[in-house]
């Protein structure tokens, strides 16, 4: 499965570690919440850890840890469940992640936008055709009606900007 | 009428061209059925019994007579001539080509309309008043609200993909012609004691098979908060809706189980976050919106005009008039009931040509403006009282001037058996007998208001709950059987109609119905008592007796 990670294929450098397999020596390590929440400490000490966080999990377990993590990866089960939406904008809008926020489970080439505008910035995408559509398919829109985290002004707010720049032309 | 902005036409010309590659994609294989299925949904195209159905967005029920003409064009060149007009202020197109879809939305967004989010797991179309911004007594346009809401609803990034569909209204009328009680989020625009304009939030209306009327989540909130409470309580329903049973997962099942007070309490945690973020609407912005509605310039013109007497002394004039035409907000004008009920024909459904000649009709006498209603109806918004005679003449002659506006005849229907694949039982041939049994105009209107709602299945999308008579198509062993209730209202006394006994079969609907309204002219205590107050009055036993006594 492909990854793409800031707009462009990259190399996964986390080492997916399933329950109760071992930890390798060293190196960056992907875990799932019950394996990380068991010794947080530990995991965070040993070097760069990410989190697997289930989508009907609150957040709240994770939040004291964020600072240390340098992955969360977020589910979709099911391209229809639409809950990591929701804990990706508040992990980076509410609590202040700026990690890797990935998208795994059914990440399909028409969620990019919408998972961008939420925060993503890394994607586990099922297809090779996706992937390599990447970069295409998350420049298809230029407008968007809703202010979130991603830096992109609603159209109510550039209208407004552009009423401010107009009222100041001499 | 709200005109796109430079920003509007271009994001729905991105739409429109990820659309185009998407059904590419399907069409190539490259994307399984089941993958396409969910980004089709999200532009309103269905898999119907026969066909692919097309669902097409008009916001809160305004149309220019451009956009209504490309109504007509789809009909005619997509299509097999016509479109069916349904209760949330959409229209369907039956018989649509897959392979010619991204065509006919290219040429609707021509004109500013689309169809995205008329279906799918998402927030529906924003559906208001038919009669917003020309209604005496309103506080403010709900149209500006309403697109404000579609405009923040509209590809949402954390709501697209919800535990079930999402249905929002708003009203900003005493009297809700928008059944604000029966939708996921309902809105009422009002003035509160300090003269501060906001909403009452209602939360968790549906109907379905298991229907609730909403609940007041919140009495008051001031406009610049409206988005950012909407989001809150999205996000509460986006994360903890149910997702293990389709049947339980609207939001008024999570409203039930958590109950009206903890739901609240979950969303005013929510919205104490993020009311003061980027989402709280300036008053500019609402004015922004406001200046790209057009309002037509009335004349000072009499309330009483020649014409108007004149035509007076023609019977059948006076019975589509007094039907049919209602109160404006400017003397010498009236609003206009166009009823898409003709006898012996299915609810809701307009011929290409009917569409054409109507959108010159509204050229010529309302300003160029139309409106489409919940009730599966058409109205002109701004006639002038002089040219109501030549109007009527001008809808007759197009068969569009059928005089039972609000009467028996006046049903709400669900495409059903005919059509959807959802369905257990026929509505459309049903509601066609009925108005061939009421086909009286005399009888009609001695018996009044009464709205009879029909719905081929527990889905309820003609509404049946909340029929004054509602219709309920089962199947039993293999046949086609309907429960009756009576008593059922959408208006802002909201309530379910109750069940008078067992489901009857096909063949019985019609005369069941007839019974009852016969038992209803004989308990009436006056010819002012409409059938839904005689039912409140006297409870369902009467009817019931009456229509089960010989059977």
């Amino acid at each position: 499965m492909p990854l793409v990670k800031n707009g462009h294929i990259a190399t996964d450098v986390f080492f997916h570690a399933a329950d109760g397999t071992e930890l390798p020596g060293d190196g960056a390590v992907l875990v799932s919440a019950a394996r990380f929440l068991e010794d947080p400490e530990a995991l965070l000490k040993r070097g760069k850890v990410g989190v697997i966080w289930p989508n009907n999990r609150d957040l709240d377990d994770l939040v004291p840890y964020l600072e240390r993590l340098a992955l969360v990866a977020l589910v979709f089960p099911s391209f229809r469940d639409g809950r990591a939406y929701t804990q990706a904008r508040l992990l980076r809008e509410r609590h202040g992640f700026e990690g890797e926020l990935r998208a795994t489970g059914q990440v399909l080439r028409d969620q990019f936008v919408f998972m961008l505008r939420a925060g993503f910035d890394a994607f586990d995408v099922r297809k090779q055709a996706d992937a390599d559509a990447f970069g295409e398919a998350a420049r298809r829109y230029t407008v968007f009606y809703q202010p979130t985290g991603d830096g992109h002004l609603s159209a109510l707010h550039r209208r407004n900007q552009l009423r401010h720049s107009e009222s100041a032309k001499p | 009428m709200y005109a796109y902005d430079e920003l509007d036409r271009t994001l729905l010309n991105e739409r429109v061209s990820e659309f185009r590659d998407q059904v590419k994609r399907r069409l190539s294989g490259e994307l399984t059925e089941d993958e396409f299925k969910i980004l089709r949904l999200q532009n309103g195209v269905y898999l119907q019994l026969h066909a692919y159905m097309f669902r097409v967005a008009i916001p809160y029920g305004t149309l220019s007579s451009k956009q209504l003409r490309q109504l007509a064009h789809v009909a005619r060149r997509y299509d097999r001539g016509y479109g069916h007009f349904t209760t949330r202020q959409n229209i369907q197109y039956n018989w649509i080509k897959l392979s010619e879809l991204p065509d006919a939305l290219a040429d609707l967004a021509e004109v500013g309309i689309h169809a995205m989010q008329t279906s799918g797991n998402n927030t529906r179309n924003v559906t208001s008043d038919q009669w917003a911004g020309v209604a005496p007594g309103e506080v403010d346009d709900p149209r500006i609200w309403s697109e404000l809401l579609r405009q923040y609803t509209t590809l949402h990034p954390e709501f697209s993909f919800l535990p079930r569909k999402f249905k929002i209204a708003i009203t900003a009328s005493a009297h809700d012609r928008a059944a604000i009680k029966i939708h996921d989020i309902g809105l009422r625009l009002y003035k509160n004691d300090e003269g501060e304009l906001g909403f009452e939030v209602l939360v968790g209306g549906g109907l379905g098979r298991t229907p609730f009327i909403a609940k007041t989540i919140k009495q008051f909130v001031h406009r610049r908060d409206i988005l950012s409470y909407v989001e809150a309580i999205m996000r509460v329903y986006n994360q903890y809706g149910r997702r293990d049973n389709i049947y339980k997962a609207r939001i008024k099942i999570l409203v039930h189980e958590l109950g009206i007070d903890k739901f609240a309490r979950e969303v005013d945690e929510e919205w104490q976050h993020i009311r003061d973020s980027a989402l709280a609407v300036e008053d500019a912005a609402i004015e922004e919106i406001r200046s790209r509605f057009t309002y037509p310039k009335y004349e000072k013109l009499p309330h009483m005009p020649d014409e108007l007497k004149q035509a007076a002394h023609d019977p059948l004039f006076e019975r589509w008039r007094r039907n049919s035409v209602f109160t404006h907000k400017a003397q010498g004008y009236s609003i206009v009931t166009i009823s898409l009920k003709p006898i012996g024909a299915p609810p809701g459904d307009a011929t290409a040509e009917q569409m054409d000649a109507l959108a010159d009709i509204a050229d010529r006498y309302s300003f160029g403006e139309i409106r489409v209603g919940h009730e599966q109806n058409l109205a002109l918004p701004h006639v002038a009282k002089r040219d109501l005679p030549a109007l009527w003449k001008a809808l007759d002659r197009i068969g569009l001037a059928t005089p039972n506006v609000n009467l028996v005849s006046d049903i709400i229907a669900c495409p059903g058996l005919d059509y959807c694949s959802l369905a257990n039982a026929r509505s459309i041939p049903i509601a066609q007998e009925l108005t061939r049994r009421f086909a009286n105009h005399d009888t009609a209107n001695l018996i009044g208001r009464l709205h009879i709602n029909i719905s081929g299945c527990i889905n309820a999308c003609g509404h049946h709950h909340v029929g004054h008579i509602g219709i309920l198509g089962v199947e039993k062993n293999g046949e086609e059987f309907y429960q009756i209730t009576i008593g059922g209202r959408a208006d802002e006394q909201a309530q379910m109609g109750t069940l008078i006994g067992p489901a009857v079969p096909y063949g019985e609907v019609a005369d069941v119905v007839e019974d009852i309204v016969e038992a209803y002219l004989a308990l009436r205590d006056s010819q002012e008592e409409l059938f839904v107050d005689t039912v409140k009055r006297l409870g369902v036993e009467p009817f019931k007796e009456r229509v089960y006594a010989t059977r």
